[in-house]
């Protein structure tokens, strides 16, 4: 029966009050949403299983819908290169000869590098793996800097990794979803990364607000930073890796020291996730973990106050000399019950104290 | 009494709702061009406004909850932030549809702005209560600007839909 031939058919409510109820009841479960969330936690857990499907769904859509971008993209390079390959060439041999005098440099410098390495004994950090992803979608607003990147937990990404472009730093995974992963970039308001300035090695720590160029909070030490300096992960809290190259400084509008990103000099559409969780993972694991820990020796566990209850004894006429003898003194009473007897005769000798040390002792040694 | 037929919920807030999440998959690209990439303007914004100069309607702020709610997961923003900014905007535009009723384009279009700028003070204010920092103001400002540049679809809307429920004229 439809309903308006129902009892209830007639009934008339104002339209306007009802729509106002329904607009506060969207707020309060908008508000409630808004307080849930725990995105700034920036742990797997808070990335929940809604926004994993998001992604999920949303890396081969947006992946068809940046499709023609990116062959667009490609074409413009393409005849760019036909037209200009005169004076890219021209460039290109300046570039070479300049880079040939850097090349001497660094192979002096690697030379050098690793004879003090091994004159010190210095132990460095092993090579990171990578995984290379394609960015299929983006955020730009001021409010949420992110990337979708298309890979997931198939590829051994998990939330933490550092991301890089080939100029620097990007960001890092904050979400990993089959097939997809959302990457914080530096830039968002929930971003903070442990950085220094390379010249001094002034800590830092860069906070994102929405904006292309990212702040420097906490910058510590007299005359710490210049304008153009170097700035790079300082590898602080195992969250990034050392020395990852993050932008140069700048003075802002506003007087605050900021970062130009390196990262932002070129589109990043190609990104490299870096498999790095924190330094315990740099670190040999099962060399670590103790086959077999030594025996602890601290006191007869027959007469310890954690054991079995044992009634007041006279202390023996004569302090026993081996380990075994106590156990073997001791009254049936104060015996545990069980039938097993085989653990108190492999214990280890614990037993050099006097039996005199049992808890229904102890009291005539306190203070009178 | 064709005047006082409601209208049908698909065409005025279904429809809309797709043309929004469509433009925002759309313009999520990574493309550059010449170095610069695309704006990113809300545009939910559009039905935000124009929904409630229609008509006042029951369905309409779920309709902008999932909306924003859809920003939050695509964006990776924080879950409810756009939905509670949007619904702020709705409500002050459905409290003064009265005033707006009559109005010309030019003035429509500031009121417009008003609301883009209402619902982004307030996504202002959530972000930094939810973050305990505060947004870049340049940031707001150009997304202010990209999303009060899309009024004419909003008055479309309006136009398209405002006589047709008389009840609310």
């Amino acid at each position: 029966m439809p309903f308006r031939e129902g009892p209830l058919g007639d009934l008339k409510v104002p339209l306007t009050w009802t729509a106002a109820v329904a607009l506060i009841v969207a707020v309060v479960i908008a508000v409630a949403f808004l307080l849930a969330d725990r995105r700034e936690t920036l742990q797997q857990q808070a990335y929940g299983v809604t926004r994993q499907t998001v992604d999920t769904v949303s890396k081969p859509v947006s992946g068809v819908i940046a499709a023609p971008g990116r062959w667009t993209g490609v074409g413009v390079d393409a005849v760019r290169n036909y037209f200009f390959a005169g004076s890219e060439n021209a460039r290109l041999k300046a570039e070479l000869k300049e880079m040939r005098t850097y090349r001497d440099k660094y192979l002096a410098l690697v030379d050098e590098n690793e004879r003090y390495k091994s004159l010190l004994g210095l132990k460095t950090d092993p090579p990171i793996p990578m995984v290379a992803a394609r960015v299929v979608a983006d955020s730009r607003g001021p409010f949420a800097n992110t990337r979708l990147a298309d890979a997931g937990k198939e590829k051994g990404v998990v939330v933490g990794n550092p991301v890089m472009n080939e100029r620097g730093l990007v960001g890092r995974i904050v979400g990993v979803a089959p097939g997809a992963s959302r990457v914080l970039l530096l830039t968002d308001i929930a971003s903070r990364t442990p950085v220094m300035i390379d010249r001094t090695n002034s800590r830092a720590i860069l906070t994102g607000d929405g904006g292309p160029n990212p702040k420097l909070d906490y910058l510590r030490g007299s005359e710490p930073i210049q304008a153009g300096d170097r700035v790079v992960t300082s590898g602080d809290g195992g969250v990034v890796p050392r020395g990852l190259p993050v932008g140069a400084a700048v003075k802002g509008l506003d007087g605050r020291w900021r970062v130009v990103l390196f990262a932002d000099s070129t589109s990043i559409d190609y990104i490299r996730i870096l498999l790095f969780k924190d330094f315990a993972q740099l670190a040999d694991q099962q060399a670590l973990a103790a086959k077999v820990l030594p025996p602890v020796i601290t006191e007869n566990p027959e007469q310890s106050i954690l054991g079995p209850a044992r009634p007041a004894t006279p202390p023996p006429a004569a302090p026993p000399t081996t380990g075994a003898a106590p156990a073997t003194a001791a009254p049936a009473a104060a015996r545990p019950t069980t039938s097993a007897p085989a653990p108190a005769a492999t214990r280890p000798p614990v037993t050099t104290r006097p039996s005199t040390t049992s808890p229904a002792t102890t009291p005539a040694r306190t203070p009178q | 009494m064709t005047g006082a037929r409601p209208l049908n919920p698909g065409r005025w807030l279904g429809v809309p709702m797709l043309f929004v999440i469509l433009a925002t998959i759309l313009f999520a690209a990574p493309i550059r061009m010449w170095g610069l990439q695309l704006p990113e303007p809300i545009f939910a914004m559009v039905p935000a406004f124009a929904w409630a100069v229609i008509r006042p309607s029951i369905l309409a702020p779920f309709a902008l909850l999932i909306l924003g709610l859809f920003l939050d997961t695509f964006w990776g923003g924080p879950t409810g932030l756009w939905g509670l900014s949007l619904l702020v905007a709705y409500a002050c535009v459905l409290a003064g549809r009265n005033m707006l009723t009559g109005q010309s384009r030019p003035m429509l279009w500031a009121w417009y702005a008003g609301a883009c700028a209402l619902s982004m003070t307030a996504g202002f204010l959530f972000t930094m209560m939810d973050s305990l920092a505060m947004p870049s103001l340049v940031a707001v400002f150009w997304q202010f600007l990209a999303t009060a540049l899309l009024f004419p679809f909003a008055h479309r809307l309006i136009d398209r839909f405002e006589d047709a429920d008389v009840r609310f004229r």
